[in-house]
């Protein structure tokens, strides 16, 4: 008998119906993904099946039952019983799902003391058993820690931790790890899948990942607006895809394109023994130490290359992206843009170089000011170098536009935009100077998979054209695999590893490179 | 949307009729303002005079039209010097940070840690009462306030990737700070500015009842107010009248400010 039954389930915002007739099944141990892009109601239906649906949604219908008992027949206080012990919940951003003014311990042991007659004793024993599980060291002291003193990837594993504490017999993942880094993701998933096999829970994962599909669920359910629009065996599902939606997805996953040879030529922009640190938090008379984030790093791009800087969080890759184009000053080491020295240059002599570089940003959402129309964004960079007529500005802004499929809408808003329409824009504003060199800090990481996919042909497209140097800050090493003539890896602030991307990506020298590749869930197709 | 328009209706009767009574009083007013006739004092209302006469035998209708223009004055003058002084230390503090901010920050501390109407007496017992320094006084008392939300929302802002984006584009500090940073305080800023805006008004009568308003015989809401006190009793419309006017004028002010912070924002206004 399967654990979870829907039926004919569905969810309205207002008179709109955001999730319709979805009916599926999860059996005992069994683990099923619900896949689909940003809007598809997968993660509404999570939060119906667990009684936690934001305001603004309701449930409007259809049948939810856990071991054959009717959910929404139940009383809230029954249904509250139920969940820890019938069913828990892991959200995607442990930064916020954990109480950030509570220890670990307490917050661990709040479910136990709720759901069960254990004393504190046997509690703290349970979170310390736990916490050591989950691979935390030195539990007993890490009880009294708070959830800042994590990283990402350890706060995942608490929450992970507290909620399996329960032995819920449905755990419900809600993109558990799209806020981590490729390897920690690779770890926080596994030690996921063991706990539910140990306890016997089946799992409901919730992601657009279909690297995490194939590779974690027994199932896939594929949505899209709502409607269920494929259902089978995970494996077959995605090998063979019959519905065009489904297809469209598989499609969008990241392909080699072919080995480029960039003609020899003298650097564009080299960092010679560059070094960043962040300066410490200091007071009124202290100075703190300065944290370093880039240790004397020497890498040189040539013109019309792109160049892919890989690397986990905390590994320096989008420092040393800011440092390249003078964002971050330098700690030591020097900077040169075209053969001359550029490190410690301000004001009007840095403009040159600023005419000549641009960025991308990763959060589209945050790097285009709000209260400024579209046009008047990409047509901002055109007031430098001075001598271009206003309206000139604005013409070439709009035929920018029309370049990155954006004709039309240089009236807008930015918060009247789409995620990969805000991020064309950003793309718009930084080439319509016509840079030589651009860096891409992780700018397609916050897109779902059909728009990464438009957006990188965009980028590749327009690099193309016109040739500008291109350095590819990400950790996600399927982009890598798509736009890359070269791969540098970066670890705790170092190169590790450099070379043309082949070489690096079939046969990669370094352990750490070998660990981010083993990590990075790809279709073998 | 819906709610937008009304407050930008009954914000901007409020405000229209209050100005509207400023406007007239400077061409014209029943009777002269500072004039005193002892022979009619505290006199009802009647046909003759609206609204009754004060323990002067001053008109009082005439007083309130000519206190609107004095008050209204006082209370605008002030709140932008607050608003120029504000917003400028602000700015500074929260785009430049490091030692700038440090020392402004100490600075603004230690004035915001006076009560706004103690630090204005101490500043009009340099100065001297007269409209100008009252203006000083309280622009300066007040500026604390307003330095303290703008360096908050800079400090937020100046985080946010766009304006790096500004930098990486090769725009001056300067320009990046006026065209990027400075527009994204307007929300906090409309907000404070309206309720300082109510403040003003309210300090500016305390000011009188202490003798260092606005000097008599000028008429303002906040002195008619504090001179009707004795005679409450017999001629309660005495402190009724400017009262109201008062009330009224706030309400209409934050009104206006909570439509105006709704307009600018470009999320409402597409």
């Amino acid at each position: 008998m399967s654990l979870l039954e829907v039926a004919g389930l569905r969810i309205a915002a207002g008179a709109r119906d955001i999730v319709r007739d979805l009916s599926f099944s999860v059996a005992e141990g069994e683990t099923l993904a619900l896949v689909g892009e940003s809007g598809s109601g997968k993660s509404a239906t999570a939060r119906a099946v667990i009684g936690l649906l934001p305001p603004g949604l309701r449930h409007a219908g259809g049948r939810i039952a856990l071991a054959g008992q009717d959910l929404s027949a139940l009383p809230p206080a029954t249904l509250r019983a139920l969940r820890g012990p019938g069913m828990g919940m892991v959200f995607q951003e442990p930064m916020t799902s954990l109480n950030p003014a509570q220890r670990i311990g307490a917050q661990m042991a709040e479910g136990l003391a709720l759901h069960t007659t254990l004393d504190a004793a046997a509690r703290k024993r349970a979170c310390i058993a736990m916490l050591e599980r989950v691979g935390i060291t030195d539990p007993e002291r890490r009880l009294l820690a708070y959830p800042h003193e994590f990283s990402g990837g350890m706060r995942q594993r608490i929450m992970l931790a507290s909620v399996m504490l329960l032995r819920p017999r449905l755990l419900i993942a809600d993109e558990p790890t799209t806020a981590l880094d490729t390897l920690t993701q690779a770890e926080v998933l596994a030690l996921m899948k063991e706990l539910a096999r140990e306890q016997g829970s089946s799992i409901l994962l919730i992601t657009h990942d279909l690297g995490l599909v194939s590779r974690h669920a027994d199932r896939a359910l594929v949505m899209q607006s709502g409607q269920a629009v494929e259902e089978g065996p995970a494996a077959p599902l995605l090998a063979a895809p019959r519905h065009a939606y489904t297809r469209a997805l598989v499609a969008a996953l990241p392909r080699r394109g072919p080995a480029r040879v960039i003609p020899p030529a003298p650097p564009l922009i080299e960092a010679r023994s560059l070094s960043v640190a962040y300066p410490g938090r200091g007071g009124w008379f202290r100075r703190a130490a300065p944290m370093p984030a880039v240790q004397s790093v020497s890498l040189s791009i040539h013109p019309g290359e792109v160049v892919a800087l890989v690397g986990g969080s905390g590994s320096g890759k989008t420092t040393l992206g800011r440092a390249m184009l003078r964002l971050l000053p330098a700690s030591g080491g020097s900077l040169l843009f075209g053969g001359q020295d550029v490190t410690a240059r301000s004001g009007p002599a840095l403009l040159d170089f600023r005419l000549a570089c641009q960025i991308v940003f990763q959060d589209p959402y945050s790097s285009l000011d709000p209260r400024m129309r579209v046009r008047d964004i990409v047509a901002e960079p055109l007031r430098l170098p001075a001598g271009m007529a206003p309206a000139d500005r604005l013409a070439r802004a709009e035929a920018m536009l029309a370049e990155v499929g954006l004709a039309g809408l240089g009236d807008r808003f930015p918060h009247a935009l789409s995620g990969g329409q805000r991020q064309r824009v950003a793309i718009a504003r930084a080439l319509v100077r016509n840079p030589a060199f651009v860096v891409a800090d992780e700018a397609v990481s916050a897109l779902d998979a059909t728009v990464r996919q438009q957006v990188i042909a965009l980028l590749r497209d327009q690099q193309r054209k016109r040739g500008f140097a291109c350095l590819f800050v990400t950790h996600d090493l399927g982009v890598v695999e798509e736009i890359a003539d070269r791969v540098v890896v970066m670890q705790h602030g170092r190169i590790v590893e450099e070379g043309p991307r082949d070489q690096v990506l079939d046969a990669p020298a370094h352990d750490y490179t070998r660990a981010l590749l083993a990590a990075s869930v790809r279709l073998q197709g | 949307m819906k709610r937008l328009r009304l407050n930008l209706v009954i914000g901007g009767t409020l405000m229209g009729a209050v100005l509207a009574l400023a406007v007239l009083a400077l061409a014209w007013t029943p009777y002269d303002p500072v004039r005193t006739n002892l022979r009619r004092r505290l006199r009802p209302p009647s046909a003759e005079y609206w609204l009754g006469t004060d323990e002067f035998g001053r008109d009082v209708a005439s007083r309130l039209m000519a206190g609107a223009v004095t008050s209204l004055g006082v209370a605008a003058a002030t709140v932008l010097v607050a608003l120029a002084i504000g917003i400028a230390i602000g700015l500074a503090s929260g785009f430049l940070r490091g030692w700038v901010d440090r020392v402004l920050g100490a600075v603004n501390d230690t004035l915001l840690a006076f009560p706004g109407i103690l630090l204005a007496l101490g500043l009009l017992a340099v100065i001297g009462p007269s409209r100008s320094g009252i203006v000083l006084a309280l622009g300066l008392a007040y500026a604390p306030t307003v330095a303290r939300v703008v360096r908050g929302s800079v400090l937020s802002i100046r985080e946010r990737e766009f304006v790096e984006a500004s930098r990486a584009l090769g725009n001056s500090e300067g320009y990046t700070l006026l065209r990027h940073v400075l527009p994204h305080t307007a929300a906090p800023v409309i907000v404070l500015a309206t309720s300082l805006f109510g403040w003003v008004i309210l300090s500016e009568s305390a000011l009188s009842f202490l003798g260092l308003g606005v000097p008599p015989p000028a008429a303002t809401w906040g002195n008619m107010l504090a001179s009707a006190r004795p005679f409450m009793a017999e001629a309660p419309l005495l402190s009724i009248a400017p009262g109201a006017l008062i009330a009224m004028c706030l309400l209409g002010v934050n009104l206006l400010g909570d439509a105006l912070r709704d307009l600018l924002d470009p999320r409402d206004g597409a």
